[in-house]
């Protein structure tokens, strides 16, 4: 009894330790965004917000921006239906953050003799899980729309359904090439089996098995995110999108799930594609070199060197997809449903038709 | 006989282009490039290096302000005789070439019988000024000019818009002067 309860109170502290860093980097995301986009276009950046004269460049802007929206006046619009339009922003952000407890950050951690697993929740269907948690997010986009009882929120929320649904068929079906390969549907098993080598210095990660799949998975969690070059269901320049009625903290719950989902998306591509916490080299007892040498590591730092491994590859991904967000023009409609249909899903069909010949074929 | 017509075809993309990925990749190049410059240079900067180079092309307003072109058009000013007192002799032509009707003169007969008028009160309405700079081009006594580079022009009302003698005589005065009369 003693043991289940100790393993419980660690699995929910691993929880708290994981919400609060996703938080804190989707709360750091907003800073990113502004100075990134910045840079790239030879401005400086938001830099005013200050206490006593520090404005830690820039940084304090977030807390601002928190503090004005707790404070703003939440209104809701005539007709709108009451409890539908509470609920969409919670469902958005709950199953946003509900798929962190399925990433493994880390390989087990030995602490005290006591081995920890750093995935929150060890599921057997753990990707299963992501997908359909992801999905639901994708609810509270729509359910906003339909509720706010306004015209352009209704666009925004059709576009949306229809993004999603587009986009989702891909993502999936891109993602069962690595399900076939690595004979798992669990992220940490995936991550584990991606470790190693070929020939030495080519790691075996999933963009070098699975390139196509990891261009059509990024494409299609891209789209997830409901951020340019696919944010038609924002739309920010004409409807406003799904919403265009809420106020305040409501709709910092959406600007939330925005940045949350962008860091879940550069969680999943690094879980899939570019080996988890896996580190070229590192194996269980130190670091082999193809030529011979090692570098013996006692097991407590090859877990923390492989949590910040994963931690870098979350990091270049976001900086990568705030990137793009900030170079790509926006798709029209017609090509973004071109792109889905007729590009992404036969491509990820063809794909998984021929992993599984290769899968086959290899008995 | 048919005119001579040149067809330029639009060039088809190709399989590779049609994927985006090399555009994507071009536009990713330049956008990075820029960061990553910007970055060395703010970060050069922190230990006091490459201060020639400038991390941004826009002006933070407050502290820094933009430099003028020589003939820019901002405020207007009245300028002075040796004595110190206005070279305006109110002949009335800037007020009449106004085409935005926002300057207002009354006349009164100057002191001096050489000078046959001066100005009793000279206001510019600067919420309906152009910034054509007509008046200045018209006064034949180069009494009028806008040269004194001040950009910063706000009031709480549209009263407070309006320059008087005052402000064209003292160009460092401030616009947006608590002191000044709202008129409404
Ligand atoms: S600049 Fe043009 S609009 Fe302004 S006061 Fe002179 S003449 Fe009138
Ligand atoms: S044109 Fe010159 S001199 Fe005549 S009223 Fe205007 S400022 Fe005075």
């Amino acid at each position: 009894m003693e043991p289940m309860i100790l393993d419980m109170l660690l699995k929910a502290g691993l929880g708290l330790i994981i919400l609060g860093m996703v938080l804190n980097i989707a709360g750091l995301l907003t800073w990113v965004e502004r100075k990134q986009s910045a840079l790239m276009q030879d401005r400086i950046g938001a830099n005013r917000a200050a206490i006593f004269g520090f404005t830690a460049l820039g940084l304090l802007h977030g807390i601002a921006d928190a503090v004005k929206m707790f404070t703003k006046e939440d209104c809701m619009p005539k007709g709108a239906h009451r409890f539908i339009f509470n609920l969409a922003p919670a469902i958005s952000v709950a199953f946003a953050m509900a798929a962190f407890a399925a990433i493994p950050f880390g390989n087990t951690l030995t602490l005290f003799s006591r081995t920890i697993n750093l995935q929150v929740a060890e599921l057997d269907a753990a990707l299963l899980f992501v997908l359909a948690a992801m999905s639901i997010a994708v609810y509270g986009v729509i359910l906003a729309g339909f509720s706010s009882n306004s015209n352009y929120a209704v666009l925004g929320g059709m576009r949306a359904a229809s993004q999603m649904l587009s986009y989702e068929m891909s993502m999936g079906l891109s993602i069962l090439g690595l399900v076939l390969l690595n004979d798992t549907m669990n992220l940490q098993e995936m991550v584990r089996a991606q470790g190693g080598t070929w020939l030495g210095f080519i790691p075996r990660w999933g963009v070098f098995t699975q390139p196509l799949a990891f261009l059509v998975f990024t494409t299609a969690v891209l789209a997830e995110t409901k951020r340019a070059p696919f944010d038609l269901p924002e739309g920010e320049s004409e409807i406003i999108g799904y919403f265009v009625e809420y106020s305040g903290m409501k709709f910092g719950m959406f600007l939330l799930t925005d940045f949350i989902e962008t860091v879940l998306a550069a969680c999943l591509v690094s879980v899939f594609f570019f080996g988890g916490w896996q580190i070229p080299g590192l194996h269980a007892t130190g670091f082999h070199f193809p030529w011979g040498t090692t570098i013996p590591l006692p097991p407590l730092a090859v877990s923390l060197l492989g949590v910040a491994a994963m931690m870098t590859k979350v990091v270049f991904f976001n900086w990568l997809f705030m990137a793009l967000r900030w170079t790509l023009p926006r798709f029209r409609y017609d090509q973004l449903m071109h792109l889905g249909w007729k590009i992404l899903l036969p491509a990820s069909i063809a794909n998984v038709l021929v992993t599984a010949a290769w899968v086959a074929w290899r008995g | 006989m048919a005119a001579n017509v040149k067809v330029l075809k639009r060039r088809e993309l190709t399989w590779w282009e049609n994927t985006f990925l090399p555009s994507i990749y071009a536009g990713l190049v330049i956008t990075s490039r820029h960061f990553f410059g910007n970055l060395a240079i703010h970060i050069s900067h922190v230990f006091g290096l490459r201060k020639k180079e400038r991390g941004s092309t826009t002006y933070q307003y407050p502290e820094e302000k933009r430099p003028l072109a020589h003939r820019y058009r901002t405020r207007h000013r009245l300028m002075k005789r040796d004595s110190g007192e206005t070279r305006c002799v109110a002949c009335m032509l800037c007020e009449t070439i106004c085409p935005a009707h926002c300057i207002a003169i009354v006349a009164k007969e100057h002191p001096d019988p050489d000078i046959e008028k001066m100005p009793a009160s000279f206001d510019i309405d600067l919420g309906k000024c152009v910034y054509c700079g007509f008046c200045v081009e018209v006064c034949p006594e180069d009494a009028i000019r806008m040269d004194t580079g001040r950009l910063d022009i706000a009031a709480y009302s549209r009263g407070g818009m309006i320059l008087n003698f005052d402000h064209l005589m003292n160009p460092e005065l401030p616009v947006l002067d608590p002191a000044k009369p709202v008129a409404r």
